[in-house]
């Protein structure tokens, strides 16, 4: 056994040591930074949103600044899907938000288009323009059964 | 005909027998624990034994773990071209279930064993019993510290465990497969969530730890006075924590989902 001085420097240096791999854990790999009600809330409506799940990306130009911070059925019955986004972002009103999908299999996220009104959106804020995700699946059935040799072929 | 199945009816009712002694003496340590004096420098003194001395074999084996696991996995994803999604594979896997599992086990070996030894040796050569008569609780005195060394250690071990390992799995990814650092990055950070990744990571290694100490302290404790006794639960506390670890970690998935 160590004299207790030494002993104790070490083990603080153990727990100190401890403490910034949680630190690193959490706040850099876990995304403790765009948590909470920290960032910007915006809320918008779609028809469909396909495969999007909690917690997906929110992305502006392929560029990500935000997540999507909860999901629900809105009472005229489309799906509810709560943005939670950096809040330096200055987005014009008439922003248009989108369901797509990286890659042919990828993930699905929310796109961001800005667009061009002077007024900027606020937190809490409904987007008004919303594009629904294009399921591949209606895609396919639209190329089969829209055809009206469709059977035959 | 009725020898086999008396001697099934003996050996579950000597499990249940024990199992109840452990509980109970859980509860003895937890009340011990909470009830001054807080001896910090016996919690101390156990942090070093049971946290630093473990410290080098915890990072070797992070490392080793996450630079293999990295390999395999590479090789595994590039066959469906998404090598770029190993940081999500390597940190999700590392951080829910191999962090504190191996982690659990490296300090079982390293640090439970030496535990149940001490008290099993403290035990033989009555110093257990000179406590008693001194009227110094020996649970207090000696097991509690030993606890609470544990529960705090645990936690800070499996995240320098999972750091190391993630830190491995980067240096073959990036460095020797050619992975784009940037990608390997942000695949880990979309990935990894705090509530319910970190959070649960942390949780399972605290609850490893209060395990391994109570299975280490109460094995030491009813020890017997031989020598191969003594021997004896420190091989017992070696199996028995390895297995209650696997057995609580395939719980608190099946239970909390972390």
């Amino acid at each position: 056994m160590q004299n207790t001085p030494t002993r104790d420097l070490v083990v603080g240096l153990f727990v100190l040591a401890g403490l910034l791999a949680i630190g690193y854990l959490s706040i850099e790999l876990g995304g403790f930074s765009y948590g909470g009600q920290g960032g910007l809330r915006l809320v918008a409506s779609f028809r469909d949103i396909g495969g999007l799940s909690l917690r997906a990306p929110v992305e502006i130009s392929g560029v990500k600044v935000g997540r999507v911070a909860a999901i629900e059925l809105g009472p005229d019955l489309r799906a509810r899907v709560t943005l939670d986004v950096d809040r330096r972002l200055e987005l014009p009103v008439d922003t248009t938000a989108a369901v797509r999908t990286a890659g042919v299999l990828g993930d699905q996220f929310v796109a961001l288009d800005p667009g061009a009104e002077e007024e900027l959106l606020h937190s809490g804020d409904e987007l008004t323009f919303t594009e629904s995700a294009i399921s591949i699946e209606k895609l396919v059935g639209t190329l089969v059964h829209g055809d009206d040799l469709g059977g035959a072929q | 005909m009725a020898g086999p199945v008396a001697a099934l009816g003996a050996h579950s009712w000597s499990f249940v027998r024990e199992l109840g002694r452990m509980g109970r003496f859980g509860a003895r340590i937890l009340a011990a624990g909470l009830r001054p004096p807080y001896r910090a420098r016996r919690v101390l003194r156990e942090i070093y034994d049971a946290g630093v001395l473990s410290l080098a074999i915890v990072c070797a084996s992070g490392v080793a773990v996450g630079m293999v696991l990295g390999l395999q996995i590479y090789h595994v994803l590039v066959r469906f071209g998404s090598a770029s999604s190993l940081g999500a594979v390597v940190g999700l896997t590392l951080i829910r279930e191999l962090g504190p599992v191996l982690t659990g086990l490296l300090v079982t070996g390293r640090a439970g064993s030496a535990m149940a030894a001490e008290i099993g040796m403290m035990t033989a050569t009555e110093q257990i019993d000179g406590m008693q008569t001194m009227a110094v609780d020996p649970v207090h005195f000696v097991v509690a510290p030993k606890a609470v060394a544990m529960a705090v250690a645990m936690p800070l071990l499996t995240a320098l465990f999972v750091v190391c390992a993630i830190f491995g799995s980067w240096l073959v990814g990036v460095r020797l497969l050619g992975l784009d650092p940037g990608v390997f990055r942000s695949s880990l950070e979309n990935a990894v969530e705090f509530r319910t990744d970190v959070l649960g990571c942390l949780l399972k290694a605290w609850i490893f730890g209060m395990l391994i100490a109570l299975v280490a302290t109460y094995r030491g404790f009813t020890s017997g006075r031989s020598a191969a006794e003594v021997s004896a639960s420190t091989t017992s506390t070696v199996v028995t924590a390895s297995v209650c670890i696997l057995l609580f970690d395939y719980a608190i998935t099946a239970l909390w989902g972390f």
